[in-house]
């Protein structure tokens, strides 16, 4: 596939296929309650399941979960409206056409290969997830072992490498098709999730706040008394819930997606989705651990496992659904990132083919899903600093006196200063990451503004 | 169309969201539910993308 191609596909697979290359003319505009909708199930999918109970897993309190989640998610979808959707109404350009402007194509290229390994790996966590379901009606169920490179059952690796292989193979061939199914399961999931809940609680004969905090205590007792203590207190929570979208808000990547809006009040569309998916859903799943933690004793979040339990088979339906409409795109679009890589002559669906097989080999190691927390959190240190970029090339340019959109009036392919400013900070982030065990959505925000401020130092330079 | 909307607002509405809400009221037992969640599915996916199609 040629080059140029791939980009154009890159670009539609994050824009809907409109004016990729173009601002979004005055007709095609949208009020912005059509942003509600289009939102709405939006942040519903497979992954949910395996967050939920990983905050009890984690020892947070129910009280500075539910208040927690509450702050947190107000934060994101205020970032949303005050930080996205006014750059995204006045550039009305994709995200990749901006950066295109200001970074230079070859550049935004090393950025979608980027994009494109960490979808890979949100891809795998969707596998295991669906693999968990599918595994459970065979008495296949998956061990998260301690090696983050551990491997599970070789029964449950044979369920990943075949649930994932026909994830890879739809992709490649069938992605439309998903994508509407994906549309028609949106609303049945977020009723199931709902439900889902419901029935923990029933199992857990809550009928009072009183006895629902007690059970979660239990529950976490019984997780500290096997794993050790561990704290996941207020705070991280808020700013977990906050930044585990970083790469969409701070990262600008639904620069794509608001660019259609007529006015900047677009970016309150997130709030119904944000508080459907990351509110009621994590906190319906987290039950669902709570539930199993009482009646068995098995403190292993297996979404598979757990969903079986709280509704039996529409459970295992949904969590597949849920990880299949959710892996599909993310391989997809990872896909078409990695696409540049092959030559000219290469088969168009070699690049998702290549995404499916990365996404497969992570999703057998478990550990990966386990700490999936972690890694929502270095999505964003990743690939959010780019959004700082943009924000400085959009407010502060003209102000300061350097070139705005360096990269499209210079004629340059490659802007080192977008380059250093992403990368230094990022490099840093993953050094107190790794290193010092700093939790990665922590860095999110240190690494946005030093990008910034990196980016206006490098370009003065630069002018004199 | 309407009455296509209003098959699939039950099944989700009715089959698995009531029904699992008279289950934690102690109504209904936990295993028709689950059985009436799968009927509620199965009738979601059947009747909705007829009408979600048009649209």
């Amino acid at each position: 596939m040629a080059e140029n191609h791939v980009e154009e596909l890159v670009l539609e697979s994050n824009s809907g296929g409109e004016f990729e290359r173009a601002p979004v003319p005055k007709s095609r505009l949208k009020g912005w309650k059509s942003f509600l909708g289009m939102y709405a199930g939006e942040h519903a999918a497979g992954t949910e399941f395996m967050i939920g109970p990983l905050f009890l897993a984690a020892g947070a309190s129910l009280k500075d979960l539910a208040l927690g989640l509450l702050i947190g998610n107000i934060l994101a979808i205020l970032t949303w409206r005050y930080l996205v959707a006014p750059i995204a109404v006045s550039s009305k350009l994709t995200l990749y056409f901006q950066l295109e402007k200001i970074a230079g194509k070859h550049l935004v290229k090393v950025y979608n290969v980027v994009n494109g390994v960490l979808f890979c790996f949100l891809a795998g966590a969707m596998i295991t997830v669906s693999a968990s379901a599918v595994g459970i009606p065979f008495g296949i169920s998956f061990s998260v072992p301690e090696n983050i490179f551990g491997l599970s059952s070789p029964a449950f690796s044979v369920i990943v490498i075949i649930v994932g292989l026909v994830m890879a193979i739809v992709a490649a061939a069938g992605y439309n098709t998903v994508s509407k199914f994906a549309n028609i399961a949106a609303p049945w999931m977020i009723i199931v999730f709902a439900a889902c809940g419901l029935s923990a609680l029933t199992q857990m004969e809550v009928n009072s706040w009183e006895t629902l905090l007690a059970e979660w205590d239990k529950g976490i007792d019984v997780v500290q008394s096997i794993n050790g203590k561990a704290d996941f207190g207020f705070w991280k929570i808020v700013i977990f819930s906050w930044l585990c979208n970083a790469a969409m808000h701070f990262g600008m990547a639904d620069l794509s997606i608001m660019r259609f809006a007529k006015d900047s009040r677009a970016g309150w569309g997130p709030s119904i989705g944000m508080f459907l998916g990351h509110y009621m859903a994590w906190i319906c799943a987290s039950f669902m651990l709570a539930a199993q933690i009482k009646l068995t004793g098995d403190i292993s979040a297996n979404p598979g496992a757990l969903a079986w339990s709280a509704v039996g088979w529409t459970g295992i339906i949904c969590v597949i659904v849920a990880g299949w409409t959710t892996a599909n795109p993310t391989i997809y679009r990872a896909g078409l990132a990695f696409q540049s890589l092959f030559p000219a002559k290469a088969k168009s669906y070699s690049g998702v083919i290549l995404a499916g097989l990365i996404a497969t080999i992570a999703g057998i190691f478990p550990a990966l899903s386990g700490k999936l927390l972690d890694f929502v959190g270095l999505y964003g240190t990743i690939l959010g600093p780019m959004g700082g970029v943009i924000f400085v090339n959009h407010y502060f340019a003209k102000k300061m006196g350097f070139t705005q959109d360096y990269a499209d009036k210079n004629g340059s392919s490659f802007n080192v200063s977008v380059l250093l400013a992403w990368a230094a900070p990022v490099a840093l982030g993953l050094y107190f990451i790794f290193s010092k065990g700093v939790f990665p959505a922590y860095a999110v925000i240190p690494c946005w503004i030093a990008s910034s401020l990196l980016y206006i130092l490098l370009m003065k330079l630069l002018k004199s | 169309m309407k009455i296509l909307k209003s098959i699939s607002a039950f099944s989700i509405g009715v089959l698995i969201l009531l029904a699992s809400i008279l289950s934690f009221l102690g109504t209904i037992e936990a295993n028709s539910v689950k059985t009436l969640m799968l009927v509620g599915t199965i009738l979601w996916f059947i009747v909705t993308p007829f009408w979600m199609k048009e649209e």
